[in-house]
């Protein structure tokens, strides 16, 4: 078989990284750093009254909103700017920095933040969805406390609930999740000559630039950002950077020292946002032989205490409310409420998990309650190319998914082992997909990604780019994308360490947008570039974002095609439950993905196992709880991530169907390998159990819960 | 004065004895080859060996480094099995965000020590306190194993 593009390289930053040679942002050292930790709020919802700082020794400073310059604001740019850099007035959840202590030695800094007093003029704090929705203590945010609402009609529902035999309602319920991204955050700020050099550990250079002119108040060219290696991102290092950073910048600049900001673990897990906890309740209208006539869905997300970008996270929920099912008549309403917790933001998978748990569990629900075989019933309603979605958008492309189910039936011996039960053990599919890059026209209209490729007169081509590579691999598939347009050996092209002042905007790095959207972007200008290639010229070729043309998309209504296209997948997990103990084994894992085409077979393989770990992890394993606004997991010893003893090797096929606006026809692919893994894997804890499940995480207390009210295992 | 070989070359410290041998590692010695993922114990981000042991310098006092070796990856990187270690995490993709991996490297090594052709399970256990939220593992597992047949007889 002659080489693919798909044929695994060796990743172009495996050995620094594995050698300890990298130097991620902690292991930056600028000469006279000073380091800096947050004076936090102990008060879920109060008004400031007044901080009385403790006498500092030499060297040491207090930094905080009276810092901020004249012409910058007291507020951290996200879409909206309503969480500010340090609270001032009024705190909204408990751990929001209210200033920092900077100074020389960090050891010293722990015992001066704990001797800061801070008077509070508590209120009626407002911790769930249903203190929310009642306003308690006063709306928190404008007048309903709602930072998003949104609803979507497809053909008649009010029709088909009229019509309806039966109805079949459920509430389901998804908690916390903590992203453990291995590094934990930090920024380091330093100002020379009146220009801002910022590191991070980060996914998107240009958002926290866009962050930092704001808060400063300068101009964009006196604003430099820099990525070094970053250590996981998973979405939690989308936003935060910017609250980090721009507090760093604002104590540097003071200082005239460079000034870094690392958290330690407890402060990262206690401070820093998480998945959205959900609230979703699903009415479905049954005719009397049991074909679905419509649904409502009705979709709540705890967003915390400021804003952050729940809003295009509720987006998502909305638009995958009905998961790969066509349902004709259906209506869909979603809001993103606020509370007096750490705000809740990006977190792989971005509105589309909770949704999809919900639909995959209510669609077996529904089969059971009509005597049909589940997955044959999830079978009838699949989308097909050409089928309507609940934004009334249209499926494009080809649509593999029958075929993927028949092969993880084949893979897994579901047909079998759902017959024939061995007590306490159980098997579940899921079948989902998840909408790749931005929302609707939102690559045309907010991103205008833009790249380029600078070919050096020795041959040697760089990316220039701004998309990052935290783990997932994108300095290597970039590389590879041009190297095989190109036609030239994967060491002659270059690019590492995204640094604004050489890049232009290609977007932020999320979404599933980098390899799709980008990387076309690059296959486009590597195109270009071969066919204009002069030997011993520096040339550079620049290549824009383009629509595609069939794609439509009302932002108003809402109407449209909500993602220019969309991954799939299906995932098999078998499981076996402890009658003593309620622990669930988890014994197999299949998972079959159609990211249209992999860039790099072992880079796609190492999402796909990492996904589905975080996953089983989300679902059965990481419980995060909120107790008057502060959590009761703080450490990686009692909120607890999957260790290498958890799970057996994940079982991954990928299934080509290559997409024509991606490079090589490869569509996203760091999402839709964690969106999968929870319904499976509750589905069969559900067969071993012989109990129906509504909620995340599906620990052995739950079961043990659900065992007492009827289940066995 | 706290004395105790790294990587081979004797190092001589004034620092507080129950100063945490990761930060006299990283701020004294300059050596950011190890990592701090959690400072308690819990994610072998850290994990150095002393006298051939595996240990998380994050919850060590540095006086119980006394008059011991201390090999972190940065020392480990240029010995043969260090190499080898190295070659099979990168070929067999076990490297994604890497923060994890010098941690995870060590731990392989201490792994093979004590058992040079393991199975899946040894490895598994083997590499059992070192947490990865990238990989799930399973490629780490193969990487290991490769290390193992490809370095026959270093361990």
């Amino acid at each position: 078989m002659s080489p693919r593009l798909s044929d695994p390289v060796v990743r172009v930053d495996a050995v620094e990284k594995a050698s300890g040679n990298a130097a991620y942002l902690a292991d930056i050292r600028l000469p006279g750093t000073l380091y800096a930790k947050s004076v936090r709020s102990t008060a879920a919802r109060a008004r400031i009254g007044s901080v009385t700082w403790p006498a500092l020794p030499a060297g040491y400073s207090v930094v905080d909103s009276r810092d901020i310059p004249p012409r910058g604001r007291n507020a951290i740019l996200m879409i909206k700017d309503d969480w500010p850099v340090f609270a001032d007035t009024e705190v909204r959840f408990k751990g929001q920095t209210i200033g920092l202590i900077v100074g020389p030695d960090r050891d010293v800094l722990g015992t001066l933040v704990s001797q800061v007093r801070v008077d509070y003029e508590e209120l009626p704090p407002a911790f769930t969805i249903d203190e929310s929705l009642a306003l308690k203590g006063g709306p928190i945010h404008g007048k309903d406390n709602l930072f998003a609402e949104y609803s979507v009609t497809r053909g008649d529902p009010d029709g088909a609930f009229a019509r309806a035999a039966r109805v079949v309602e459920e509430d389901f319920a998804t908690g916390f999740q903590e992203h453990v991204y291995m590094e934990t955050q930090g920024s380091l700020a330093v100002w020379t000559d009146g220009r801002l050099t910022l590191r991070a550990s980060m996914q998107c250079p240009y958002y926290l630039k866009k962050a930092l002119v704001h808060t400063v108040g300068c101009r964009k060219e006196d604003v430099r950002v820099i990525q070094p290696p970053t250590g996981g991102g998973f979405g939690g290092k989308e936003h935060y950077p910017d609250v980090l950073a721009t507090a760093a910048a604002i104590a540097s600049l003071k200082l005239g020292r460079p000034v870094q900001i690392v958290l330690d673990r407890q402060e990262d897990i206690q401070n820093t946002p998480k998945r959205h906890p959900s609230a979703i309740t699903i009415r479905t209208a049954l005719d009397a032989r049991g074909g679905i006539l419509g649904m409502e869905i009705d979709t709540l997300l705890n967003a915390g205490a400021y804003e952050t970008c729940s809003s295009v996270v509720l987006q998502r929920a909305v638009f995958t409310a009905t998961g790969v099912y066509d349902i004709e008549n259906v209506r869909v309403r979603g809001r993103a409420v606020a509370t007096n917790i750490v705000p809740s933001d990006a977190f792989r998978g971005f509105g589309a998990p909770q949704a999809l748990f919900a639909i995959e569990m209510h669609m077996d629900h529904l089969a059971r309650s009509v005597g049909a075989e589940p997955l044959q019933y999830k079978r009838e309603h699949l989308q097909k190319t050409g089928s309507r979605t609940v934004t009334n958008g249209t499926i494009h492309d080809a649509v593999l998914l029958e075929k993927m189910v028949d092969r993880i039936v084949e893979l897994s011996g579901y047909a079998e082992k759902r017959v024939h039960r061995i007590p306490g053990r159980g098997i579940g599919i899921s079948v989902f997909s998840h909408g790749c890059a931005f929302t609707g026209s939102g690559e045309r209209d907010l991103i205008k990604a833009r790249v380029a490729l600078h070919k050096h007169t020795d041959g040697t081509v760089r990316i220039l780019a701004a998309g990052t590579d935290m783990g997932q691999g994108l300095f290597t598939t970039f590389r590879k994308i041009v190297a095989g347009t190109l036609g030239v050996a994967l060491e002659r092209v270059l690019y590492d360490a995204p640094d604004t002042d050489s890049v232009p905007d290609s977007g932020p790095t999320c979404a599933s947008r980098s390899i799709m959207i980008v990387g076309h972007l690059l296959q486009l200008a590597a195109r270009q570039l071969k066919a204009e290639w002069q030997e011993a010229r520096e040339q550079e070729v620049w290549q824009e974002y383009a629509h595609p043309p069939q794609l439509l998309w009302d932002q108003q209504s809402l109407t449209g095609d909500a993602y220019p296209t969309w991954g799939w997948g299906v995932n098999a997990v078998e499981v076996s439950v402890d009658p003593a103990t309620y622990e669930v084994t988890t014994e197999n894992v299949w998972t079959i993905y159609d990211v249209g085409y992999a860039v790099d077979r072992l880079i796609v393989e190492g999402q796909a196992h990492g996904g589905m770990s975080q996953a089983l992890g989300y679902a059965g394993l990481e419980r995060l709880e909120s107790r008057d606004g502060a959590f009761l997991q703080s450490t990686m010893a009692d909120y607890t991530i999957p260790t290498s003893m958890d799970f057996p090797m994940t079982h991954t096929e990928i299934v080509e169907n290559p997409y024509p606006y991606g490079p090589y026809g490869a569509k996203g692919a760091g999402e839709i390998v964690f969106d999968g893994g929870a319904p499976a894997f509750v589905l069969a804890v559900q067969q071993a159990i012989g109990a129906e499940v509504r909620a995340l995480p599906l620990t052995p207390e739950a079961i043990m819960r659900l065992c007492a009210h009827g289940g066995k295992p | 004065m706290i004395r105790f070989r790294l990587n081979g070359k004797q190092m001589e410290v004034s620092a507080d004895p129950m100063a945490r041998l990761l930060d006299v590692l990283r701020d004294e010695c300059g050596d950011t080859s190890v990592k701090e993922g959690c400072g308690e114990g819990e994610c072998g981000a850290c994990l150095v060996l002393r006298d051939g042991e595996a240990v998380n310098a994050c919850i060590l006092p540095v006086a119980l480094a006394e008059g011991t070796e201390i090999v972190t990856m940065a020392g480990l990187r240029d010995t043969a099995r260090g190499k080898v270690l190295i070659d099979a995490f990168a070929t067999e993709g076990a490297v994604q965000c890497g923060f994890c991996t010098p941690g995870m490297v060590i731990a392989a090594d201490a792994l093979l020590e004590r058992s040079p052709s393991p199975d899946e399970e040894t490895i598994r256990r083997g590499i059992s306190g070192n947490l990865c939220r990238c990989t799930g593992y399973d490629l780490i597992v193969k990487a290991v194993s490769t290390a193992a047949s490809k370095g026959k007889g270093l361990w």
